[in-house]
């Protein structure tokens, strides 16, 4: 069985099938909760309040990109494929992020008609960048090594995302009563699918047991934790407990949503993915 | 504080004298030295308009950004859109400064584009179908923004050329990013290489318009008003050719064709002869009559207005804490 708490190299997690196991689906998980957001990100690219949010906002739609692209490679490098074709060919029920990064970013298509909700944009990118936050300081501890390289680097960049999605929440809570309005909203949207994010799946015995993540309790005690202080510091009702959606995104359970996001960013990928591009 | 006064007891003549004297010496002029209108005038049109068509033009690239086909592509494009964006926040905060004396802001700006008084570039007014489009975009658009832009870094307006020096740098970042997209496709598969001849074929007409209507000897009051203020030191025609210069040959070198079976390079007057654009055409298109004029305004008018309540919470929360 040998001694599983500190994996350095790929080779050496691929000593234990179940090992690899609990790292490739935790590892999905990862990636494909940042691909899908940072796709629904760049649907925002020109529709921005103002432009230098554009600017800010694409940068970090862009930043979330590469760490989906890293976890893909790691994914790679263990063989369970290549990184574009996992994230560009498999099916919607593949997928294992949560169902809250999935949602569109409202009513229309990103390129024709968009009725895009900045309120939503704001709370979901602040809850989900808390709990990334939460979730990459966990990862340092990680008993595979290579991920806890990979976390040191990402949260370099991501605690300048947080701050930003923090700043944005403090002026809307304390400006204008439609603002407050809409944000309360979108408060109220946003923690309907709030609790499946520090969910790990069907193998979250195995991946909390290899210690290649604290508990999913534990997560989401932190996270919450934070939020509360935060929401309390800028002066916004405290929602309490968040609620999980109906389907189960780490389980391969998805919305139409994912369906149509992925037949889209996957379009001209599909024309001949042996192709080179 | 001195030179201002007695600056200030000049005539307007006098003062308009010293400015060219300036300008002929080879001096930059800043945002709060004085200058005489039309000077003010040509900078805001030209600037503003270079501005909106960066933000504008990260609209048909937009369409792309998520279909991007690796992940490779899709952190590139994204960084790229994103410049482009940069760009034009760079230069409407040097239109703004010039703007503000007149009582004039960035909304203004904005209202201007949507009721088609701010003009954009020819090229954002067009369709960009294929992923092929992304990048002739990215090679031949950028390649001949690089063009025209390099021509105006030693303009006599300092806060632009220095906003112009740092887009020229990224653009040539660009140009690289559309022209490898092109070089994958062009050693492709047989229908990567038809995507792409179908893009070159459908730019050409509008590649040649980005530069302008020839001068054939004549140039228009406001060429030479910028000429000689040193706005710009090169025509239309003179820009068009070095672009053609540049990218002819490589376009053919690829094994690439262009719509214009009878374009041929005269040795003797070391220019291209080209078929001329419809010019009736051109005029429509920058008026805001382009196949994809109305689409990519409503696009961004929509969504700027939409999020007005955006703006007005930053307002009021400004007044909240300050």
């Amino acid at each position: 069985m040998g001694d599983f708490s500190r994996v350095e190299t790929v080779e050496a997690a691929k000593q234990n099938h179940e090992y690899t196991q609990a790292l490739t689906d935790l590892l999905f998980q990862l990636a494909d909760d940042d691909f899908i957001l940072a796709y629904r990100g760049s649907e925002w690219l020109g529709l921005a309040p103002h432009i230098e949010e554009d600017v800010a906002f694409s940068s970090m739609s862009q930043d979330m990109m590469g760490h989906a692209v890293m976890f893909y490679e790691m994914l790679e490098q263990l063989g369970v494929g290549k990184a574009d074709d996992l994230a560009q060919l498999r099916a919607a029920d593949a997928f294992r992020n949560a169902i809250l990064v999935e949602r569109k970013n409202g009513e229309g298509d990103y390129n024709n008609d968009p009725h895009y909700d900045w309120a939503y944009a704001i709370v979901r990118s602040y809850v989900y960048g808390l709990h990334k936050q939460v979730r990459l300081e966990a990862l340092l501890q990680s008993s595979y090594v290579p991920l806890t390289l990979v976390s040191r680097k990402m949260l370099t960049e991501h605690r300048y995302h947080l701050m930003h999605w923090q700043v944005w929440l403090k002026q809307l809570a304390n400006s204008t009563p439609e603002a407050r309005q809409r944000l309360e909203a979108a408060i109220e949207k946003v923690w309907k699918d709030a609790g499946e994010l520090s969910q790990l799946g069907p193998n979250a015995d195995s991946i909390a047991r290899y210690g290649l993540i604290a508990a999913e309790d534990e997560l989401k005690q932190k996270w919450l934790t934070l939020a509360q202080e935060n929401f309390e510091k800028v002066g916004l009702v405290w929602p309490g407990e968040p609620g999980v959606p109906a389907e189960r995104g780490r389980h391969g359970q998805h919305t139409a949503e994912l369906v149509q996001a992925l037949a889209t960013l996957s379009e001209v990928y599909r024309i001949d993915p042996a192709a080179s591009w | 504080m001195q030179t201002q006064l007695e600056r200030s007891n000049l005539t307007e003549n006098e003062k308009m004298e010293a400015f060219l004297a300036r300008i002929d010496r080879g001096e930059k002029i800043e945002a709060d030295d004085w200058m005489p209108d039309d000077y003010r005038n040509q900078l805001i049109k030209l600037i503003s308009m270079h501005g909106i068509s960066e933000i504008m033009g990260a609209l048909p690239e937009k369409e792309w950004v998520p279909k991007a086909p690796t992940l490779r592509r899709k952190l590139a494009i994204m960084a790229k859109v994103q410049d482009e964006m940069g760009h034009g926040q760079l230069l409407l905060r040097v239109a703004e400064d010039l703007l503000a004396p007149l009582g004039k802001t960035r909304e203004d700006l904005m209202q201007d584009l949507f009721a088609k008084r701010l003009k954009f570039h020819n090229v954002f007014h067009m369709e960009a179908p294929t992923w092929a489009d992304a990048g002739v975009i990215g090679w031949l658009v950028d390649g001949a923004a690089i063009i025209t832009q390099s021509m105006s870094l030693d303009t006599s307006y300092a806060p632009y050329a220095r906003a112009l020096h740092r887009i020229c740098a990224e653009e040539k970042f660009h140009a690289q990013h559309g022209e490898s997209i092109v070089l994958e496709l062009a050693e492709g598969t047989e229908e990567q290489r038809k995507m792409l001849q179908e893009a070159i074929t459908r730019w050409w007409p509008s590649l040649l318009m980005f530069f302008g209507p020839p001068e054939n000897g004549t140039i228009t009051s406001n060429q030479s008003t910028n000429m000689r203020y040193k706005i710009r030191t090169q025509t239309n025609e003179e820009l068009r050719q070095a672009f053609l210069k540049k990218y002819l040959p490589r376009i053919f070198h690829l094994g690439f064709t262009v719509p214009d079976d009878t374009i041929y390079f005269d040795e003797a007057k070391d220019q291209w002869v080209y078929q001329q654009p419809d010019w009736e055409a051109f005029k429509e298109i920058v008026k805001g009559n382009g196949p994809r004029s109305a689409h990519r305004l409503n696009l961004r008018e929509t969504s700027y207005t939409e999020t007005k309540w955006v703006r007005d919470a930053i307002m009021a929360y400004g007044r909240h804490v300050g």
